[in-house]
Parts: structure tokens; sequence; C-alpha cells
């Protein structure tokens, strides 16, 4: 018997042939076993062509699992924390699952595709825990990752883009929604959800149509400053939305080791996803039991002073620096709101919105260290929420 | 009758940032401006079908990001996108990239000469430490060195130590610096003419001045101290054009409660008793106000807009003798679409970037030789932008906005008055200038706005159409702008300010005369300070 040896080197993206013409920086990182470009040609434009024309992040790497079965909803509604009844066919739901503890495994979308047929996207990769869940359920769970490209097509002129393909019922979509169209013979998936909090859809495809499908995006979007951008610019993006990154600003409960580093969604600011109402959801007991005692921990969103970014920084109540509260998990100068922003962890019950709290900050200039006790402010919206992101029809930029 | 308790005359961007800090400390603020559309010279204009100019300024560096955050501008709707590089064409059908990648630049210049290549650096280092001394002084208030008050000679003490902390070396390289020219300064760096001239431009913008003229280094030095985002010496697009940077700041103006009013154009700041009393408006209205502050520059200020006998005679003729000398004009045009420029690679990275058209230093002083003739130069220094590349909002897609800087340009041609025939061969020379370089530009012009120095004077109110409101050389820098005596924002009349680019630290779309001007307002008002702190950078 003749076994085919598993793949040895870092998978390439379906839309790589195309990527690779564009790519100037020779920067590419590993994403799930895939290599993913940090940037194409400057990070720092790339991020604003999300800010202010189009930017196209390639998301073929993230995990997707295809679920369908009678008992599909059942299994998804009891697997996340959110009512997932609500999602009717066509909708896309953002949602969190918990261990037994209440502790956060992962957050995704969940795009309801048809009645009954799902498509569960994250970060991670959980065939194991959803078997576990699905125990006993008539439900089908596929792991579509390689089957399925995406692109997550971003910014202001994404709309005027997107329109130059004729999708039709494109001018009615709105945030959260999706819709199914026709390119090339296959079936083209475009849902108004992205990671970057601005006006933006994501459009899925089979694999083989992938670079089909990127030749007439970029063509589409040729007089309307279309670029190729990496994580550098994702990133920046993503925390200027005020949104949450596995390793970054929590850890997957079932990979921490030390007990204490998980956080629950209502410590993640996730409460929103939490429906009590449910009667039964993974977790709920726990969650119902942290609700009336109190949360540990609070996820922040802060307002530095100054331009100094507080990578890695502690969080203290007072100035005097003496007892720690908390710390940043991801931080950065924000271009397009020309604020000093953050996200933090900080225990309860620091961290209330429109709290103070003192930032320290390290950074090096010439070799030379410096440091700072920088005053922050704690916010409760997202840092950058443009209007544009909820017009349904979106405006032309 | 109604009294505020300030008037700011002229809503550009200097008077609004000015306003804005008035009316956020409590203050009741009304901001005048002549024209209908506020703006000054950092306006957007839409002359033509669906297409936006910034037809004055037309891009963004030197804003004060302090003032940026501080006052909130992001939320009011201001966004700073940078741009990459730039290329000067040359006559031999090469050209030289400038790009914001360390290696790639130097690979450029190495294809010149691996000396100018390396020399870049060093020339980098010792201009950024020339940018750091001056950034310090930005939102500061120029101490009075011939004053001994407490707040003056802490001032002093501040300047004397940055100055010593520079050491010896750099101390007489500094004073050399501020009074070298920009010629004799890139001599001491490079060999190539293409990369002096290249890097020449930017001591001559909006300078009545010739690249071998003493003071012309500093100049340099004043377009290289902005930034975007700590970007340092990077210059960026304002979303929807340079009018956005005035529309958020009347954003926040009015969102601090203060009163705009359009098409109140100024007759006279009313004095009475030595004391200003409000304005009188072209219209006969009068408004009464216990302060007026003045943001436009010093000639129009004291010269059009007050009675000559408010005024002492020896302020009067310094006055009339401030250097204000028009040098520059411009040309705006809407385009059917992306003009080609076949010296450049397909997809060049430079398409999106400034372009230059001169390449030697000897037709950089040649130009300036015209305006010394009274012309306009017959083969200008341009600088040329297109910031729809990466603007959507300013043309429909597809379609284009050039914005051609042009110099050197006079206010009058051999001592009389510009006629409209003159304004359009000067228009002419500019267009023939970039056709050289790309063969298709001609036939995408689908309109074309040329200012010289007298529309820029009336339409933005910049006398002789001089962008910094007055020259950038050391006699009206620092204590000694616009007036010695006059550098603390204080006009010579009781309760009358100064916060146009005439005070110190001068022109561009900087906003930190307006915050300077408040400072002091404020504390002659005894109110508590509000203006931002430098952000600092060591």
């Amino acid at each position: 018997m003749s076994v085919q040896e598993v793949e040895q080197g870092r998978l390439r993206s379906p839309f790589y042939p195309r990527q690779s013409e564009l790519d100037r920086l020779n920067l590419w990182h590993e994403w799930k076993g895939f290599s993913s470009a940090d940037g194409f040609f400057d990070t720092g434009l790339e991020y604003f062509s999300v800010r202010n024309s189009t930017g196209v992040f390639d998301i073929s790497p993230m995990t997707k699992y295809r679920i369908t079965g009678p008992d599909s909803l059942d299994f998804i509604d009891r697997l996340v924390t959110r009512d997932m009844q609500k999602i009717r066919p066509g909708r896309v739901a953002y949602a969190a699952w918990c261990d037994d503890q209440g502790q956060v495994i992962d957050d995704g979308t969940i795009f309801h595709l048809r009645e009954g047929e799902y498509r569960l996207c994250s970060q991670e990769r959980h065939m194991s825990w959803f078997r576990a869940a699905a125990i006993g359920m008539d439900v089908d769970i596929a792991d579509e990752t390689l089957d399925i490209a995406a692109l997550a097509v971003q910014g202001p002129t994404s709309y005027s883009i997107l329109r130059q393909l004729d999708i039709p019922g494109l001018d009615e979509l709105k945030p959260f929604g999706l819709l199914h169209a026709d390119f090339e013979g296959s079936e083209l998936m475009v849902s108004r959800t992205g990671f970057t909090g601005d006006l933006g859809y994501e459009i899925w495809i089979e694999t083989k149509q992938a670079v089909p499908l990127w030749d007439a995006l970029f063509e589409a979007g040729r007089l309307y400053g279309i670029r190729a951008i990496g994580t550098a610019a994702l990133d920046l993006a993503r925390i200027e939305a005020g949104f949450i990154q596995a390793y970054s600003d929590f850890l997957p409960a079932n990979a921490t080791v030390r007990p204490g580093r998980s956080r629950s969604p209502l410590e993640l600011g996730l409460d929103w996803l939490v429906d009590f109402k449910k009667p039964v959801f993974n977790g709920r007991r726990a969650l119902a039991k942290e609700k009336r005692r109190g949360s540990t921990w609070r996820l922040v969103k802060l307002d530095i002073e100054g331009n100094k970014p507080a990578h890695h920084s502690y969080i203290y109540p007072a100035p005097s620096g003496q007892k720690e509260v908390g710390f940043i998990t991801s931080a950065a100068w924000s271009p397009v709101c020309k604020q000093n922003i953050a996200l933090g962890s900080v225990r309860t019950p620091h961290g209330k919105p429109g709290d103070r709290l003192w930032v320290e900050i390290y950074y090096q200039r010439e070799m030379h260290w410096s440091r700072v006790m920088a005053e922050a402010t704690v916010v409760e919206q997202p840092f950058w929420n443009p209007a544009r992101r909820r017009a349904t029809p979106p405006g032309p930029y | 009758m109604k009294t505020y308790d300030a008037i700011v005359v002229g809503a550009g961007h200097n008077g609004l940032t000015n306003a804005a800090y008035l009316a956020k400390s409590g203050l009741d603020v009304l901001c005048v401006e002549k024209n209908e559309y506020i703006g000054g010279a950092s306006v957007s204009r839409n002359l033509y079908k669906d297409w936006i100019y910034s037809n004055c300024s037309y891009v963004c560096s030197l804003l004060r990001p302090e003032i940026y955050r501080d006052l909130d501008l992001a939320r009011h709707g201001l966004q700073v996108t940078p741009y990459g590089g730039g290329t000067v064409f040359m006559e031999n059908g090469d050209y030289l990239g400038n790009y914001p990648d360390h290696e790639v630049h130097y690979r450029e210049y190495a294809r010149f000469s691996k000396a100018d290549a390396d020399a870049y650096e060093r020339y980098s280092a010792d201009t950024m430490r020339q940018c750091r001394f001056i950034r310090d002084f930005l939102l500061r208030t120029p101490p009075d060195p011939t004053s001994f008050k407490p707040k003056d000679l802490k001032e002093l003490a501040h300047l004397g130590a940055r100055f010593f902390e520079m050491g010896e070396q750099r101390m007489y390289d500094t004073i050399r610096f501020w009074t070298m020219s920009v010629a004799e300064y890139l001599d001491e760096y490079f060999e190539t003419d293409v990369i002096k001239a290249a890097l020449s431009g930017s001591g001559i913008i909006g300078t009545a001045l010739g690249i071998h003229s003493p003071g012309t280094a500093y100049v340099l030095l004043h377009h290289y101290m902005g930034e975007v985002d700590g970007n340092m010496g990077a210059w960026g697009y304002a979303r929807g054009g340079m009018g956005a940077v005035a529309n958020s700041l009347a954003g926040a103006f009015q969102s601090y409660g203060g009163e705009l009013r359009t098409d109140a154009g100024v007759e006279q700041i009313t004095v009475k008793g030595g004391k200003v009393t409000g304005v009188a408006l072209s219209s006969g209205e009068e408004i009464r106000a216990r302060i007026v502050v003045s943001a436009m520059d010093v000639k129009r200020t004291f010269l059009k807009c007050m009675d000559k006998n408010d005024l002492d005679e020896d302020f009067y003729h310094r006055v009339k003798h401030f250097k204000i000398r028009g040098s520059s004009g411009k040309l705006n045009i809407a385009l059917d679409g992306m003009p080609t420029f076949p010296a450049l690679p397909k997809d060049s990275p430079l398409l999106d970037g400034d372009m230059h058209f001169i390449d030697s230093m000897e037709r950089m002083e040649r130009a300036y030789d015209d305006w010394k003739a009274g012309t306009w130069s017959k083969d200008p220094y341009v600088d040329m932008v297109i910031p729809t590349v990466c603007d959507p909002t300013m043309a429909p897609p597809g379609k284009h906005f050039m914005s051609c800087f042009v110099q050197y340009c006079p206010a009058q041609i051999e001592g009389r008055d510009w006629t409209d025939e003159e304004r359009d061969q000067f228009g002419q020379t500019v267009i023939d200038q970039i056709s050289e370089y790309s063969p298709d530009f001609k036939d995408l012009i689908l309109h074309v706005e040329g200012r010289t120095p007298k529309e820029i004077d009336n339409e933005a109110g910049l006398t002789e159409g001089n962008i910094f409101h007055g020259e950038l050389t050391m006699d009206q820098l620092l204590f000694n702008r616009p007036i010695p005596g006059y550098a603390q924002y204080r006009g010579p009349v009781g309760g009358l300010y100064m916060c146009g680019s005439s005070t110190h630290p001068g022109g561009g779309v900087m906003a930190a005369p307006g915050c300077n001007a408040a400072r002091e307002i404020l504390a002659d008002l005894k109110r508590p300070d509000i203006t931002p702190v430098n952000f600092g950078d060591d």
C-alpha cells in the first residue's frame, strides 16, 4: 500500500497565484498552516485603503465548517451562548461558545446559508468539540476549510466595487445579511460582514474558482482604489473596531494550562451574546453563577493620552503605579481616529465606562528606553464606527 | 446690542482653530468669513461638475497632531491619508524616484551615485535633528528676548537649554543651517544634480527666493518637520480635499457653541480709546466684541482693515515693510482619465506620489531669474499631485483631479496687474511642461482653474498670494514674527490679537498659530490653559 505523505511545507492560499504577483515586500507568516502576507506593498497604505477606498484580505485559511441535518439548529443553539432561533436564513450571527465552566473556547461567525444549513467560521479548529457536542443529534459537521476560498472586501468603496459584479440583492443587503449569487456557474456567497468595523463584505466561493473571482473583483475595483492587504493592516483596523482576537485578547479555554488564564464571555465584553432566556446552552450554569456573583475580569477599550502605543503595558488605578489591576492585550496609534487606543483586561470593579486608569508605557528612542505613566479613559463605543458601516443601501464611498 | 466675548476674523484653519479653543473655554465667540464658504486656503471647492478641487493648499503634513487629536477632528470628519513617494522627470527620458521604502530609496539613489545613496542617510539624520529642535517650539509662544518677565526668561532658558544640549558641533551646524541656502546645504552631501534638484524644491516652495539665496535651507526644514501619524516628513491628502481640515475645525468650533458667519467680510476693526470695540462689516453692520482676533495676514489686518490713526507710526511702518511677496501660483485641473507617463514603469508606485519636471539646479535657479525679471517662470518648478489616485471622493470613478503648485509666479507682471490673458499663458506654460512627459495629458483636460497671486489674494485673502502669510526668513521667524515686539500674538491695540500664519510658527496648514494665540488670550483673561502640549518624541 502506498501512503500519500502529508504536505510538509506551508500551504498556499487558492489566491496565492495572484497575491504573489502583487507582493513586493516578501513578508509572510504562518496562519493555520497557510502562508499569509503581513503586507504586500506598504502596510501603512494598505491600512488606509480599508479606511479610504477598499482593502482585500484573504480569509481562506479561516477554519470553516458546514453544519447540516435536521438537528443543525438545535446543535448550534446548544453550542453557542446566543439565541440562534432568531437568526433566520440569510442572516449571520457573531457568536461565542464556552466550555462547561463558561469559559470561551472561541468566537466566530455563523452563516445561516439556507433553512437548516449553516457555515461556522472560526479562528481555531473545533471538530473534536463539535463532534462531542453533537452526540445524540442528527447533524452532519463537515470541515470545508480547504473547499471554500474567501476574501474580505472592506472599505468605503467596497459596495461600489461589488456593484460592478452585478450581484442581485446587493443594494438591500443589510449588515449581517448574506446572499447567494452566480459567479461563472459557481455559487458565490456574499455576506455583509468583516473584521474592520467599516463598510465591507466577505465573499465566498469554491476553491477552484478562487483566481477567476479575484480577477473579476480586482477588475471591478480598478477605478475604486482596490488593494490587497495583509495582516498588519487588518490587525490595526480590528483594534480600531474594538474586535477581540484569539491569542491576543483571550485564549481558547481548552488551550490554557494555567488556572485563571481563560475568560468568560462576560469578561470579554460579550455579555450581549449571552442569552439567559435560552434554557440550555453549554456553560449556562457557570455563566449564570458568574452573572450573580460578579466577574473577575473586564475587557476595556482605552483612550490613552499622548501618542506612544501602550504595547504590553500594565494598567494601574493610580499614577503611583504600585498595584497593577490589569494589562494591555492589543494597542495601536489609530491613524483614522487620531487616538492612542488599546484593548486590555482589568480586574473588576475597575474599568467601568468613564473610569480613569493609568497605563505604564515603555518606548525606545535611539537605543534608550523611556517610561511614561499615561492617563487612560475607559470608553464604551468602538473607537471607529462610521455611519457608512450601517447604511443600506451603502453610499458610493 | 449684543457684545461677543471675541470675534475671530477669517474662517481659515488658524481662525477656526483659535475660535474653537476660545469657544471650548466657554467664551461667546463669533467667527466671521468674507467668502460665502469657509476654509481660507484650506478649502475644497466644487468648480466643475462632480469634481472637488483643493484649489489652494493641496497636501497635509504640518497640521499639529496634538490639535488634531485634542479637537477631535477625526470625529468631525477629517481623515488624512499619507501618500508615498515622488518623481522628478528628466529631460534625457530618465527619472529619479523618491520611495518611502528605505532600501528601495537607497537603490534608486545608488542608480545615480552610490555615494549619494549613502549620503542620504547622513542628510536625513542631520535634517531630522534640526526638525526635532524646531518641532519643540511649534506649540510654544516665542519668548521676548528683551523682556525680563519670568515667563519670557523661562522660555528663553528653555530655548537655550534645547540649543545647548545639541553639543558644540551641532550648535554650529544649527546656526549655519538657519542662514545658509538650500543649494549650499545640499552641496555638502550630494554630487548628483538631479538629486539636488529634487531635494531643493522644498527649500523654495512659497518663498520669493532662489535655491542659492541665504535662508532657503530653513524653508526646506519647514517642509520636513511635519508628519503623518508619527512618520516625520511624510505628507498626506485630506480625504475630500483640504477643505476637510477647515470643515472639521468648524465642526469642532460649533460643537463648543461657537457661531460662524460667512459672507461677512470685515471692513474695519473698530477701536475706541486704544481698545477694540468690535468689527464693522462691508455690509455696514457693526458687531461688538471685547476681543478681536485677526486670522488675516498682518498686512491685510493693519493696512486694510484698520484706521492708520489707531496704530503707532513705527508699527505701521514695519507692517508696511513686512516681506510677503507673491512667488507662486496654482493650476487646478479636472481630468477625463489618468494621464500616462511613459518614463515610468507600468504600475509604478511613483504614479501615486508627487511629480516634478525640473531636473537640474541650473533650471531651478533660472526659474527664479524670471521672477526677478518680473514675470512667471517659463520653465517653472511644478509640484504636481493627483489626489484622486487614492481619494475616491473628489472625482467620479476613473476621472481625476490634478493640483499643480507652480513657482515662480510674481504678484505683478513687470510692476503692473496681471491680465486674464497672461494668466492663461501662465497656465499654458505649465500644461506644456507636463505634456512633455505625458503625451496624452492635454487631451484629458476637461477644465482648468488658473490662479496667479492676484486670484489667490482676491479670493483667499492672502496678500500677494503668499502662501505662508509672509516669508519664512530668519528676520521674520520666532520672536521676529511677524514684527519684533509683537511675536506673542497681541496686537498694538488693547483687545486685539493676531492668530494667522503671519505669526509664529508661520505658514502651512499647521493650526499652531491659531492655537498659540488662543493660549495667550486665555492667559490674559485669566482662564485655564486648555491648549494641548507637544506630544514630544523623547
